[in-house]
């Protein structure tokens, strides 16, 4: 056999979540879907809860119960921040304005995915929870301390600390319930959040700003064992169904409902009319 | 072929006339090597290329990217593509995404994508049938309105019915000598024949532009896939303003300016 005649070898996808057989007649059709071992449509389906699933797709093994809601406490606690949310306007600024439903989707994720209030202020809350766990001088020092520049200059100067509110009065209702309910579920089991619980004045003293929506549910995710690239895109996914539902209402609704802000813009340095549109110069 | 058999050809097998990446070496594109044959063309030349494979003069370019600017270069936060862009910059989220995000939403049916291929398209099916086969105009614009209920796309306009960018558009393409094509004329004549109908719908610059371009013998689908990077320095200025002002303060909303018009406050039964 020449070098010509050998079979190459064909590229293939690595995975430790997906394997499939084909059926006898075709082979790229899935007679057999596995999800880490489990058989999808021959198995789980019918007895596993979304969250349970989604758990397994990022972590490989089922959830106990009381793992499974945690989860889907965070997945209830941030499927709709609300339509005065960044991410949840950006959708509806499609909706409104006429966009298709993936584009007011990808319109979310952009501010979904930022520094302030978004998924790399999720990671970043990760990383600091990681970094400081439960240990008080550590979160102390660090929030006193944060480097707010970044190392990957395409993201802006971090302007805050992540997982607080820069703007917050007081920690908000909303997030109090949440740190309630989440480390209420098992506290001896989920450490962080409970820890968190216990020292969130401590902690909002340190970083002089309330604790954030953002720092309670990473908290949870660290409990989870879920990794600072897990949590950003878990925190980009499950924030996408309010963005969903409010751009299809204000879609509904049309635009002239839509706040346009006619008085809000005040242009600094407007020249005035440099020429009418036969390009007469005034100026 | 049909059923798996499609596939099974296409394993490892994408032939194509567009081009690839010789590691190292060299790049081809529709059939030219880029770093000799592609050398002297500049970035709008070659973005034409890519859609049409066609290389038009210098003067159609210039028309192109200087129609650009006045079209579709607007730095206005509150329009709904630029607004995203400007929330994303509020947001921190980076320049790359935030211009991702501001063209997916310029997927418009009132602006943008779906509005430029509805444009140009009317415009297109208009001119085959009234200039070229004789049909009468009045007749295919009712029938146009007829089955759409509502006036042809590329006339009319969100907001305010006057578009200011048509007269200036119109002087670009006059001072370069594309305002007479038929198209263009066209495109006047619906304008003037909607005026003389009553409708409130004056030609938008969707309108002006898809009939410049139809002229320059674009078609619809070239149309609306060059559309696709037209929004671009508009939305990168929005993007800058709001990335630049401290975070989360573009037009931030109090919880009262929800108007909540739902069901009544309940309790959740398990």
């Amino acid at each position: 056999m020449t070098a010509a005649d050998k079979p190459k070898k064909k590229d293939v996808i690595h995975s430790k979540i997906w394997q499939e057989t084909p059926e006898p007649d075709n082979p790229f059709a899935a007679q057999v879907c596995y999800c880490s071992g489990y058989d999808v449509y021959g198995d789980l389906l019918g007895k596993i809860s979304w969250v349970e699933y989604l758990y397994l797709l990022f972590k490989l093994e089922p959830a106990t119960k009381t793992q499974a809601k945690l989860l889907e406490g965070i997945a209830v606690a941030i499927a709709n921040p609300g339509p005065r949310d960044l991410s949840i306007r950006a959708a509806m600024s499609g909706g409104a304005g006429g966009s298709l439903s993936v584009s007011c989707l990808i319109g979310a994720l952009g501010p979904g995915s930022g520094q302030y209030g978004g998924a790399r202020e999720m990671y970043l809350a990760i990383r600091l929870a990681e970094t400081c766990g439960k240990d008080l001088e550590a979160w102390k020092q660090k929030l006193s301390n944060y480097e707010k520049q970044c190392h990957v200059k395409a993201w802006p100067d971090i302007d805050h600390l992540p997982g607080f509110d820069p703007y917050g009065s007081s920690c908000a209702t909303p997030v109090m319930q949440t740190l309630v309910y989440l480390s209420s579920i098992a506290p001896e089991e989920f450490a962080q959040t409970s820890w968190l619980h216990q020292n969130r004045h401590a902690v909002e003293s340190a970083s002089d700003s309330p604790l954030s929506m953002i720092g309670v549910i990473a908290a949870a995710l660290v409990d989870l064992g879920f990794s600072d690239e897990q949590a950003e895109m878990l925190f980009l996914l499950l924030r996408l169904p309010g963005a969903a539902a409010h751009a299809l209402e204000q879609k509904h609704n049309g635009l002239a409902k839509y706040p346009f802000f006619a008085d809000g813009l005040k242009l600094l340095n407007d020249p005035g009319p440099a020429a009418d549109a036969s390009g007469k110069t005034n100026r | 072929m049909k059923g798996p058999e499609a596939l099974i050809h296409r394993e490892d097998n994408w032939e194509t006339e567009m081009g690839a990446w010789f590691a190292g070496e060299r790049v081809v594109f529709r059939g030219l090597d880029v770093f000799t044959e592609l050398f002297d063309k500049d970035w709008v030349e070659t973005w034409f290329f890519s859609i049409t494979g066609k290389f038009f003069s210098k003067k159609q370019i210039e028309l192109f990217s200087r129609s650009w600017t006045i079209c579709t270069s607007y730095p206005e936060p509150r329009i709904w593509n630029n607004r995203v862009a400007a929330l994303s910059g509020s947001a921190r989220t980076t320049a790359m995404l935030a211009i991702a995000c501001g063209t997916a939403i310029s997927e418009s049916k009132f602006y943008g994508g779906q509005a430029s291929f509805a444009a140009i398209d009317f415009i297109t099916r208009t001119k085959k049938l009234v200039v070229d086969e004789g049909k009468e105009l009045l007749e295919v614009v009712k029938q146009e309105i007829k089955s759409t209920r509502q006036v042809p796309v590329g006339f009319g306009r969100p907001i305010i019915n006057s578009d200011e960018r048509v007269a200036v558009a119109l002087r670009l393409a006059q001072e370069l000598g594309f305002a007479d094509g038929p198209h263009v004329k066209l495109a006047f004549e619906i304008e003037t024949l909607l005026r003389e109908k009553r409708y409130r719908a004056k030609l938008n610059i969707a309108g002006f532009t898809s009939a410049l371009y139809a002229d320059q013998g674009l078609s619809p689908t070239e149309f609306y896939r060059m559309a696709t990077v037209i929004y671009s320095a508009g939305i990168m200025a929005c993007y800058i303003d709001a990335v630049e002002k401290p975070a989360g303060t573009f037009f931030p909303l109090r919880c009262e300016r929800i108007s909540y018009q739902g069901k009544p406050q309940r309790k959740w039964e398990n």
